[in-house]
């Protein structure tokens, strides 16, 4: 009796599966984590969406000096164009150098520490790098306005420079300085993929380092190279504190990149007006972040995909 | 090529060619230094002047053009990194130089609150809300982080609504951080009314910043654990859950740790969002769900903004504690991460 009961538990014990619904339970957890954040991207787009909705349609008082949403935002999107774009024309030559002397040039062993070098530039908070562009930089750059203005001037973008050097040329070489370490490092990611016996091929065939790096290593590297300046020029855009520190902003239109008056970025703009109480204006910055959502959210999808295409034709 | 003697090794300047051109380069520019009394920075950008025009020359002569471009482009791939660190060490220095006179017991133990004129004033609110906001943005981020990447790693595989949601965390990375911070805004007026401000908002839009990146390293240190691990748990009949919060994730932790820590440090600097929605105040304020909280970052950028010595001086000791804090959690995570690590490879 005693066996047929122990052999009974023991048959049942073995056909006791493991608990299916801690199984079922968990997965349904881990999926709707997941799917948080897709909710979530939504939801960003959806909130910006209905409380910016009523800044881009209210009064013409609302978008004083200017009297409609396009004409408010215009000087805004000019500014960020430029600022990012000396931004990219800066930083693009230095982190292809950079990430090359990591990846190539530099001693073997110091490569990793030198890498980590670039990285704690990225950690440096944006608040300081906007504390010491507008105290520092901007100091030590208005001789280089002055010189601009000088031996450029024909040229639209460099007028009247600056008395202080606060312009959106400082702010340029700030938000570079900013977006140089991401882009370092995927430029270097790619670099370091570079097929082994493609660099020793061309050294073999006799080619100099900078030959071997031109032959093989860049046109291996350059839709990766293409996708991290895409990122950075995702970063320039959107980044705030350094423009809104450094510069001092006057609502105008301008190509002046070098004057004193230039008006802020989106980003910035938000960033210095967002005190204004009344409703409207309020909406009327959220209306200006969806804008530069929806902008920053289309250049870092353009450069995912072309990081991933890249990616699947090198996999397959 | 039609030359008679095939010759196949070519003349080659020295070993110590480069070093020798840059001891020249430093003499030749310190002339100048010296005689209009440059600072060294200039010495230094006229040697490097110098170096990158000489160096090249030299070669050209000796050993042929392609070797000529060869020293001409390394030279300057050396000179982008120098130059591209200057600015750290530059900021750096200034930090700490302007920043240290600054701080001392009373600027770490009180708050801005009656603080007149030139009186000296603290950041003890400001430490407080950072402290707060960024805990409650980290306990709201964790867990989703963390969840999302054990969905990507144990349960999505290839699936479609797996790679979408790896591209979107990546796109996700590059939300600008005041958009997070408008979001957070627009969250809280649809919610509570227009004038509503709290600390909690700025966690909110702070753990948009950080979710994918804890996705991302979570993601990476959970592929690290071998497979064999989770058959042998498999084979023993323990349930995938199990296998998941008893094996994968332990033997994880480490890096999953640094991965959170490394976020933090991320966040923690971040001002735009926090300027839009969760304000700023004099005093200190503990509770995260109302009234405004002044952090770290918006304490620096107030007393920045408002243009007076004393200002400034709270801003640079503030920079210089908060680049303080910045850089202890990176070192605290890469610590973790080195002398926790799990055996790599077999």
């Amino acid at each position: 009796m005693t066996t047929t009961a122990s052999s009974e538990r023991t048959e049942r014990r073995l056909e006791v599966r493991p608990s299916r619904r801690g199984d079922r339970a968990f997965a349904r957890l881990v999926g709707a984590a997941a799917l948080t954040i897709l909710f979530t991207l939504v939801a960003v787009f959806v909130f910006l969406a209905v409380q910016g909705w009523a800044g881009m349609t209210s009064g013409s008082a609302t978008y004083a000096p200017f009297t409609s949403f396009v004409g408010y935002i215009w000087p805004l999107i000019v500014s960020t164009l430029l600022a990012s774009a000396i931004a990219l024309v800066v930083a693009v030559p230095f982190s292809v150098g950079v990430a090359l002397f990591i990846s190539h040039y530099a001693p073997r062993p110091f490569a990793a520490a030198l890498a980590y070098v670039i990285d704690l530039l990225a950690a440096v908070p944006s608040v300081v790098f906007g504390l010491w562009g507008g105290r520092y930089l901007a100091t030590y750059l208005q001789p280089a306005h002055m010189w601009l203005h000088d031996h450029l001037g024909f040229l639209p973008i460099f007028g009247e420079p600056s008395p202080n050097g606060r312009s959106l040329f400082t702010a340029g070489i700030v938000l570079a300085i900013m977006i140089m370490p991401i882009m370092t490092a995927i430029s270097r990611e790619v670099f370091m993929q570079t097929p082994r016996l493609h660099e020793e091929a061309a050294l073999a065939l006799g080619a100099t380092r900078w030959e071997m790096v031109r032959y093989a290593v860049l046109p291996h590297a350059r839709s990766g190279m293409v996708s991290g300046m895409m990122l950075g020029l995702g970063r320039a855009l959107g980044e705030t504190m350094a423009v809104a520190m450094v510069l001092a902003t006057t609502p105008t239109v301008t190509l002046d990149v070098i004057g004193t008056a230039s008006p802020a970025t989106i980003a910035a703009n938000i960033a210095l007006n967002y005190k204004e109480a009344t409703p409207e204006r309020q909406s009327l910055l959220i209306a200006t972040g969806l804008v530069l959502f929806v902008v920053t959210f289309l250049v870092n999808f353009a450069a995912r995909w072309v990081a991933g295409r890249s990616a699947r034709r090198l996999g397959s | 090529m039609t030359s008679a003697p095939m010759v196949l090794s070519q003349a080659r300047l020295p070993r110590w060619a480069p070093a020798l051109v840059a001891v020249v380069s430093l003499a030749l520019a310190g002339l100048p230094a010296l005689l209009s009394g440059w600072g060294p920075v200039r010495w230094v950008f006229a040697a490097v002047a110098v170096f990158l025009v000489a160096m090249p020359l030299w070669s050209r002569l000796v050993e042929g053009r392609r070797a000529a471009v060869d020293r001409l482009v390394t030279g300057l791939i050396h000179t982008a990194f120098g130059l591209a660190v200057t600015p750290l060490v530059w900021l750096l220095y200034v930090v700490v130089r302007s920043g240290a006179p600054a701080i001392n017991g009373e600027f770490l133990s009180v708050s801005m609150l009656n603080v007149i004129g030139a009186e000296q004033g603290g950041i003890f609110h400001a430490l407080i809300g950072t402290l707060l906001i960024t805990l409650a943005a980290a306990v709201i981020s964790v867990p989703i982080g963390i969840l999302t990447a054990v969905y990507l790693v144990e349960y999505g595989g290839r699936s479609r609504i797996a790679r979408t949601i790896t591209f979107l965390v990546d796109v996700m990375t590059g939300i600008p951080s005041i958009v997070a911070g408008l979001f957070a805004l627009a969250l809280l007026m649809l919610l509570f009314g227009p004038a509503f401000r709290a600390g909690i908002g700025g966690s909110i839009a702070l753990s948009l910043l950080m979710i994918p990146t804890v996705v991302r390293s979570s993601e990476e240190m959970m592929r690290l654990v071998p497979d064999d691990l989770r058959e042998a748990s498999y084979a023993l009949g323990v349930p995938k859950w199990r296998t998941i919060t008893r094996v994968v994730l332990p033997t994880s932790l480490a890096g999953l740790v640094t991965g959170v820590v490394l976020a933090i440090s991320r966040v923690i600097g971040e001002t735009a969002p926090l300027l839009v929605v969760a304000g700023a105040t004099d005093g200190v304020n503990t509770n995260l769900f109302d009234g405004r909280m002044t952090t770290l970052p918006v304490f620096i950028y107030s007393q920045y903004a408002s243009s007076t010595p004393v200002g400034y001086q709270r801003a640079w000791g503030g920079a210089l504690v908060l680049i303080a804090l910045v850089m202890v959690l990176n070192l605290v995570a890469r610590v973790i991460g080195r002398i926790f690590a799990p055996a790599r490879g077999r």
